[in-house]
């Protein structure tokens, strides 16, 4: 449901912020606003602000979170695992964009970095948002090879076009950059599958291996699940790895006319 | 607070199994509507500054009548299925929205009846 203003226990309370200065003698010094929630005081989110020593930093945002945490404040929760955009832990809002926090470097930000969680999402707790119904999302479009016939003795040959065909599908890592960055997926998420689980989905209609293509179109032909899609664009202006989710969807709804056409 | 299994709650009522037919009908009204929206206002350009009964003359043609009334038919109908994305987008009360497409169809269909009504009023009388 289109839900266009926070609840009043959502709104950041500005007043509330800490600021954690630079230790003394820091000469290049870059400053990180972070959005901070914890349930389990009761508090509304606030922005706590903190001054980092570039000089003893490495140069993505993550390296300044992992700092933050290492040696300012250890309250500070966010997902991370491999460091290297490869793993979509990290995905967050970074100076209003949706990327991951490992691969944007500091100096690509001028001023202040904000750093939010991902956006209309719900947060567990500070930069980590409830990805519950996404993953569910995920699995509700079935992502894996459905065949008919007989298994064979050796792989499933597929030629040299048709295994192009699924580059810039499969090197999605689900961060969820794009669907949160969706407007239609914020107001209708409950039921639209957002830009990340349809390039998913159309990876498995368009792989030639694949036996359960009609199936697949007709769990998708809905006026929700597929074509809440307006062609905003933001998904494939906002996807860190370079990947065109609104690409996969005009394809998807090609597919769709194809065959009632 | 629901306590059904996410995978249960993303499925939800399953796919309607529609909406394709929206989506075509939607860019085919879309397609017609470039040559008859141009024609429509280079007409109106031309008629500018003119009276009734100039107007008059120019609908009794039967040709500038039946492209008047396929304007309005591709333009109204094109409108009607577009406000009617827009309450599926914003609109996430379900009472609420059941109105608001009805109240779409049934203002759409009074007003394309109207000015169809109006055209051929003017286009068949004397």
């Amino acid at each position: 449901m289109a839900q266009f203003s926070l609840p009043q226990n959502s709104k950041i309370d500005k007043k509330a912020g800490k600021h954690f200065p630079a230790p003394a003698g820091a000469k290049n010094v870059q400053t990180f606003k972070i959005y901070r929630f914890d349930p389990d005081t009761g508090a509304n989110p606030r922005m706590d602000t903190y001054d980092v020593d570039m000089s003893t930093c490495g140069p993505m945002v993550l390296d300044a979170l992992i700092k933050i945490k290492n040696e300012t404040d250890a309250t500070l929760t966010f997902r991370r695992s491999c460091r290297e955009g490869i793993c979509g832990s990290c995905a967050m809002n970074i100076d209003g964009t949706n990327t991951l926090a490992c691969i944007k470097g500091c100096d690509e930000v001028k001023g202040a970095v904000t750093v939010y969680p991902l956006p209309h999402m719900p947060v567990i707790k500070d930069l980590v948002p409830d990805m519950t119904h996404f993953y569910a999302q995920l699995a509700s479009i079935e992502p894996w090879l459905k065949t008919d016939s007989p298994a064979p003795t050796r792989e499933r040959l597929q030629s040299e076009e048709d295994r192009a065909k699924i580059d810039g599908l499969y090197e999605c890592i689900l961060c969820a950059c794009c669907s949160t960055s969706c407007p239609s997926y914020w107001w209708n998420g409950d039921r639209y599958l957002g830009p990340a689980i349809l390039l998913q989905a159309y990876r498995w209609l368009v792989d030639s291996r694949d036996e359960a293509t009609g199936d697949r179109l007709d769990a998708l032909e809905d006026p929700f699940k597929l074509y809440r899609c307006h062609t905003i664009m933001n998904c494939s202006k906002t996807c860190p790895k370079g990947l065109n989710p609104a690409k996969a969807i005009g394809e998807i709804k090609k597919m769709m006319v194809e065959r009632t056409v | 607070m629901s306590m059904r299994s996410p995978l249960g709650q993303a499925r939800g009522l399953g796919s309607a199994k529609d909406g394709t037919h929206h989506f075509w009908v939607q860019r085919i009204s879309a397609v017609a509507l470039i040559p008859l929206s141009l024609w429509f206002v280079f007409s109106v350009a031309q008629l500018a500054g003119g009276d009734f009964y100039m107007v008059r003359h120019w609908v009794h043609a039967p040709s500038v009548a039946i492209t008047l009334v396929l304007f309005i038919v591709a333009a109204l109908y094109h409108s009607m299925l577009g406000v009617q994305v827009v309450i599926e987008d914003y609109i996430g009360n379900e009472g609420s929205k059941i109105v608001s497409l009805l109240l779409n169809k049934f203002l759409h269909a009074i007003v394309a009846v109207s000015t169809i009504f109006a055209v051929l009023k003017v286009a068949l009388g004397s």
